[in-house]
Formats: structure tokens, C-alpha cells, sequence
């Protein structure tokens, strides 16, 4: 572990963290969190954070980062989900097409937006959506929140699973780059769907992981109750994922937290995608789909 | 999104839960549906179906390719591919000690077995699940086995077969179970570019990270009978949402009228059916 990290502290992870002092604390982070033993209110610190009920949204980072923004709705099929937010708009100086988990404010954008949690028809309109893209050239940036796709009837009548796996081949094979940035909750493969991408960032204070942290107290521990004991086993943080190999870096957020200064957390959100779609210009579209597969081949730690 | 929505109704349907508890107490050989009981070696002259009702038993991997594989045939490839335990997950139980009762109840390296085969004479590369082997869960080495398999029938320029059988992501691995999903179908987008096929057979249950994976994206996907083929599983449905399920929820043949596969498939039909794909895709 020691060794992976001294390992980690040689590569330039850390994603345009603005000022050398944030790029410090968030190496001084990555020292202290990712130890095999940080402890359980370390790691749910990040949980609650995550899921903060004033944390900003991809519309919140929308109105604050993308120009002349057109969200565009349905998926010309059957429906238009409104967990999952799709369109075109001008990102640091170029068309971008933004696909984004919105979960509600209210109660009431709540239950439009069923929480965040998409149907089938939420990841074919960002299929469709990543057609224009690719048709057009513009890249594809995904913000991810979720706490997983929705878990209902006619979700799996109407082919929750194909969903999921469909949309990770799109992006696969995608001829334009892509960026993808957890900024709250990425639950599983409701928020994988839209994260297979070139970059791969999370917010400092995001999470990232296979289950959410109480169905898998429910399924090892069979008590909900041990939610922070299971997220503490299976360490959704940022730190970690990013010690894990599976994102590419870490987006600083304001002290405390998106939610105390949502104008800077976007300003810094902003500049990382900036970054990462600069390193990706210029790459024709058969290489940065061999490079995507390669990056995402590579993913696992087996004996 | 709601026209084929069933009315909400407040009670919770149990039903699904009481067959789980009365299935843990049952012998392994006797028919959950008719309660015909089987030796060993009825069973497995069977190919596990239950002779007198049709109920398909889950059939351990190894007993899967003896049956599919023409007789010695069957090349195992890949097997020194072993789980490790990346976060020193410790549940209830230490995940290592998870991974050696495994291996030792089922006689398996892995969730996964694969290798190169023929069948009725047409070579191939197969993928065989075990839900035997915690869950037929995806770590990283399932993940690594399929992937290798994508790469072993690209270079022998062959068709695979996957036969799959899993809850899904395997939890104790945490983020990196989940990357199996891009990982498997980055694999199988190579696969795709060199023009061979996937076929994929769905056995009971293929649940999460395998649905929402490569085993939603066959070229040609079949399903035994009655198999469990959801992203979530009926009973957390049940819990989450409240809501009233129909009884074949999640079941091979609403999937089929959903228009999810391609076919469902007694086991008996299932080789001359794969032949049959095996002898149109041939090049």
C-alpha cells in the first residue's frame, strides 16, 4: 500500500487543483484518508457530504459553467426522464454536448426527477444524445450523481440491465472525447452508465461506489443499520478510487464542502473539465476509443 | 414511462420471500417446484432437469462444459487466475476466508471457468458461470477470465459462448468489481471490431453488474426457463418500491415478451440450437 502510494505522489493526478496550498491539502488527504485503516467517521464524512441536501447540482453547475445552454428532452422512443438531464452548450470556449444525473430540490422536482435514479428511457435519451455528439464532434461531458437507477417494475420490464450495458458500449466506442465527473453520489451502475469516459474526476467530496453503503450493510452485515461499517469496508471515497486506479483525478472543492460556496465549486469544476477536454483535443477518434478500452482493461486487482 | 405501470397497491407481496426461506431448507437434489427428489447421478444424466415437472436445476459449471463440450474437447485456459483482496474487505467474515470456502465446496478456481472447445464439431471459446462460487459474483478475476476469453477466441478467430450465472458485482472488492463492467465490454468491443460474435446463454439468476454488462450485450441471447434475469432482484424491488409484483417478475419469459432475448430454450435444445448459430456465423 505504502509503496502504491509513493507510486501515486509521482504521477500528476491531481487535476488543476487551482492554488499550490489546495493542491498540498489535498495530497496531505490522500496521505491521510487512504490508509487501509482510516477510520469509519473519516469515510462517512465523505458519505454525508455526498448526499448533502444543499450540494449542488449538474443544473446548478449548468447555470454557473455552460453558455448558451440548450437542454434537449426525450429520448424518441417513449419517454422523457427527468433524472437524467441532456444537452448542448458552449463549455470553456467550445460546443460540448452535457449529460447529467439531476436529482430534486423539493419534494415535488423530487418525485419528477424520481430522486436521481434514472429509468431505461433515461439512458437511451443519453445514447441519443451521444449520437449528436459524435455526429457533430462535440465531446461528451457527463456529471454523475446518483444514487443508482431505479429499481422498479417497469425499469425492468423495459430492460434496466441492457440499459446500463448499452450505454457503457456507446461511450466505448465513442469517436469523441469525454469527460466525466462524479459530483455527488455515484451509485453503482446508474452512474457508470454515463462515466465510461476518457477522464474520469470526482469531486474531493464525492463518492463512487458498487452498492450504496446500506444495501450492503442489508446484504453482509443483514442490518441497514451498519451502513458506516460497510462504507468504511468498501471505501467509496475519492482518495481511494483514485489510489484504486479507477479515476484520473481529484476536482478540489471550497472548504467544507460544494454546497458552502457553490459559485467557487463551480468555478473549480469548470477549470478541471477545461483541463482534461484540452488534453484530449486534437486526438482522432480511433485512438481515443483503443486508448478508452485499453484504460478500462486494465481496471482490477487479481492474484 | 407509466402506461404499463400496475396500480400501486399498499401491500407488500411476500410470496417471493417465503420460497427463498423454504428453498435454503430443501436438499439441493429435490424439485423446488414438485418436489421430485434425484441421486447424484440421476441428476446429472439429466442434464439437472427435473424429469417429471421440467424444472431446471442450476447446473454446476464443470458438469455445464462436459455436457456442451464435444467429449475432450474442452481446454481450460486461464485458470491460475485468482481473486485477491485489494481492500482487506472484512464483513462479517474476512473476504479471504470467503474465497478459500469457496474454492474448497465447489473444487473452482474462480466464479468462472474458460477455455477452448468444439461443439458438434465447430470451434469456440467458452465462458462458464458457477453460482455456486459466492454468488457467481464479478470480481476483478472474473473479470480478467472474460476478458482473456474475449482475447483467446479473437486469436484463434472464433465465436464465444457465454453461459451466465451471478448475483452480480462482487461487493468485497468494492469500485473495482463495478469496473469490471467497462473492463468485460471494452474486451468485447475488440471482439465486435474482428467481426466475431457473442452468444450468450442465460441461466438462473444473471442479476446486476451481469445484466447491466456483458451479458445484455450477446449478438444472439437465449435463456433457460424460469431463470431470474433482472438488474434488481425482486425482493429489493419489493422492499424500495412497495410495490405488488407479477409473478414472473424478472423471469426469463417476461423478459421475452418485453422483448429483452432472443429466445428461451429448454436445456435439451440448447446444443443443436447453438450449432445451428455456430454453423451461420461460421466463416
Amino acid at each position: 500500500m505504502r509503496e502504491r502510494l509513493s507510486r501515486l505522489r509521482s504521477l500528476p493526478l491531481l487535476q488543476r487543483t487551482g492554488v499550490a496550498a489546495e493542491e498540498r491539502r489535498l495530497r496531505h488527504q490522500l496521505d491521510s484518508v487512504s490508509r487501509v485503516d482510516a477510520s469509519e467517521e473519516e469515510i462517512w464524512a465523505f458519505v454525508e457530504l455526498a448526499r448533502h441536501p444543499e450540494r449542488p447540482y449538474t443544473l446548478d453547475y449548468v447555470e454557473r459553467i455552460v453558455e448558451d445552454w440548450v437542454e434537449l428532452h426525450g429520448d424518441r422512443g417513449r419517454a422523457d426522464d427527468g433524472a437524467i438531464v441532456a444537452g448542448i452548450g458552449r463549455l470553456a470556449g467550445r460546443t460540448v454536448a452535457l449529460l447529467g444525473h439531476q436529482k430534486g430540490r423539493d419534494l415535488k422536482e423530487r418525485l419528477r426527477r424520481q430522486y436521481g435514479m434514472p429509468h431505461p428511457e433515461g439512458y437511451a435519451k443519453a445514447g441519443r444524445v451521444m449520437d449528436l455528439a459524435e455526429r457533430f464532434g462535440f465531446p461528451v461531458v457527463s456529471l454523475i450523481d446518483t444514487p443508482g437507477a431505479y429499481p422498479g417494475l417497469v425499469a425492468e420490464q423495459h430492460g434496466q440491465g441492457g440499459a446500463i450495458a448499452r450505454s457503457q458500449a456507446k461511450m466505448i466506442t465513442l469517436g469523441v472525447p469525454s469527460v466525466a465527473c462524479v459530483i455527488g453520489e455515484g451509485g453503482s451502475g446508474g452512474a457508470l452508465a454515463l462515466a465510461v469516459s476518457d477522464r474520469v474526476l470526482m469531486q474531493e467530496n464525492a463518492i463512487y461506489s458498487v452498492i450504496t453503503p446500506e444495501g450492503c450493510a442489508q446484504i453482509l452485515w443483514r442490518d441497514q443499520g451498519q451502513a458506516r461499517k460497510a462504507a468504511a469496508a468498501f471505501k467509496p471515497d475519492a482518495f481511494h478510487c483514485l489510489e484504486l486506479g479507477v479515476i484520473d483525478g481529484i476536482v478540489a472543492e471550497p472548504p467544507g464542502g460544494a454546497q458552502n460556496d457553490p459559485d467557487r465549486a463551480a468555478a473549480q469544476l469548470q477549470e478541471a473539465l477545461a483541463a482534461a477536454l484540452d488534453d484530449l483535443a486534437g486526438i482522432p477518434g480511433s485512438e481515443l476509443r483503443r486508448t478508452r478500452r485499453q484504460k478500462f482493461r486494465a481496471m482490477g486487482v487479481y492474484a | 414511462m407509466s402506461e404499463t405501470r400496475i396500480d400501486a397497491e399498499t401491500t407488500i407481496d411476500v410470496t417471493v420471500e417465503r420460497v427463498g426461506r423454504a428453498a435454503e431448507a430443501r436438499h439441493p437434489n429435490t424439485c423446488p417446484r414438485c418436489g421430485s427428489h434425484y441421486r447424484d447421478d440421476e441428476l446429472e444424466a439429466a442434464i439437472h432437469v427435473c424429469a417429471h415437472c421440467g424444472f431446471h436445476f442450476r447446473m454446476p459449471a464443470r458438469a455445464r462444459v462436459a455436457w456442451l463440450a464435444d467429449a475432450g474437447s474442452f481446454r481450460e485456459q486461464a485458470a491460475e487466475v485468482r481473486s485477491a483482496d485489494p481492500l482487506h474487505f472484512f464483513d462479517l467474515r474476512p473476504y479471504r476466508e470467503r474465497i478459500a470456502e469457496a474454492e474448497l465446496n465447489t473444487g473452482l478456481p474462480e466464479a468462472i471457468i474458460i477455455g477452448s472447445a468444439r461443439l458438434e464439431n465447430h470451434p469456440l471459446e467458452l465462458a462458464v458461470m458457477d453460482f455456486s462460487f459466492l454468488g457467481g459474483s464479478m470480481g476483478s478475476a472474473v473479470g480478467e477470465k472474460f476478458v482473456r476469453a474475449c482475447d483467446a477466441a479473437l486469436a484463434a478467430g472464433v465465436p464465444l459462448l457465454l453461459v451466465s450465472s451471478s448475483g452480480g458485482a462482487r461487493m468485497q472488492e468494492g469500485i473495482l468489481s463495478l469496473m469490471q463492467l467497462p473492463k468485460t465490454i471494452s474486451a468485447l468491443d475488440e471482439l465486435h471490431e474482428a467481426g466475431l460474435p457473442l452468444f450468450n446463454v442465460l441461466t438462473d439468476p444473471t442479476t446486476g453488474g451481469l445484466m447491466a454488462s456483458v451479458a445484455s450485450l450477446g449478438d444472439v441471447t437465449i435463456a433457460e426457463p424460469g431463470a431470474l434475469l433482472a438488474f434488481t432482484g425482486p425482493r429489493v424491488v419489493q422492499s424500495i418500491i412497495k410495490e405488488k409484483l407479477p409473478d414472473d417478475f424478472g423471469r426469463s419469459e417476461q423478459n421475452l415478451r418485453f422483448g429483452q432475448i432472443d429466445a428461451i430454450l429448454p436445456r435439451s435444445e440448447q446444443r443443436p440450437y447453438l450449432a445451428r448459430l455456430l454453423r451461420l456465423f461460421g466463416r
